[in-house]
């Protein structure tokens, strides 16, 4: 069984590699990633949302839906371990949580 | 539990380095329009600083600053500036988080709109991030249960 594992890791894998030789060259400017909406943002950035950062105006205003789904995340792991570690011991603790 | 070491070193030089880890924080923070850096990055040095004190000075004196419940408000009121914004650009009259509804309120031009646009909702970002590290290792390092007072 460990056998069939480890041939299908390096089968599988083997066919990633291969599949790679395919893609566009790392930092290509005419790959796909460089060509569909980067240009956009890089000259319209500035002119638009005033920030000289193109990562800060990305992550917040173009795709600030995204960022908020990112912070529901946060908080959702953040009251999912409220509720599991201080509901466990409440009934042995005489304090209000 | 954390239990407290009466070293005079560690507390002096966190007594010292706190504030400016959380002018620091705030820097991060409001510097991420022109550096990396924003909502997240603040969120997580401003909790860092929390985390310090509570190694240097232990978990009750640092409960007692920042209690468990104002963790959870302040959690709450991160997302609520975000999803706030958002749904005030909607009460504008534009689409969810468009910042450029802004200008209906506040004197200042488009492109300077969704520039204090991005401000705000980073802000709620570093809130809640910093309220949720604070909260996870109030959490961890006491299993969960309340302070005994």
């Amino acid at each position: 069984m460990k056998v069939f594992a480890l041939l299908t890791v390096i089968i599988i894998g083997g066919l990633l590699v291969y599949g790679a030789e395919d893609f566009p060259k790392w930092g290509d400017p005419q790959g796909p990633g460089s060509v569909h909406v980067s240009p956009r943002y890089i000259q319209g950035t500035y002119i638009e949302t005033g920030t000289p950062n193109v990562v800060t105006a990305v992550v917040a205003d173009y795709r600030g839906y995204d960022t908020m789904g990112e912070t529901v995340v946060i908080f959702t792991a953040g009251v999912a371990c409220i509720l599991m570690l201080r509901g466990k011991k409440r009934g042995e603790g005489e304090g209000d949580v | 539990m954390i239990i407290t070491y009466e070293d005079i070193i560690i507390k002096t030089l966190t007594r010292v380095l706190a504030p400016f880890l959380q002018l620091y924080a705030l820097y991060v923070l409001a510097h991420g329009h022109y550096s990396p850096g924003g909502g997240f990055q603040g969120g997580v040095i401003l909790g860092a600083s929390i985390i310090l004190m509570v190694i240097a000075f232990g978990l009750d004196t640092a409960r007692k600053r920042l209690t468990e419940k104002a963790d959870i408000v302040l959690l709450c009121i991160g997302l609520l500036i975000y999803s706030g914004v958002g749904a005030l650009c909607l009460a504008l009259g534009g689409n969810f988080l468009d910042y450029s509804q802004l200008t209906k309120i506040l004197p200042v031009t488009v492109a300077k709109a969704r520039s204090l646009g991005i401000l705000f909702v980073e802000t709620g970002v570093a809130l809640g991030v910093m309220a949720v590290m604070v909260s996870l290792f109030y959490d961890i390092s006491t299993g969960g249960l309340p302070p005994e007072r």
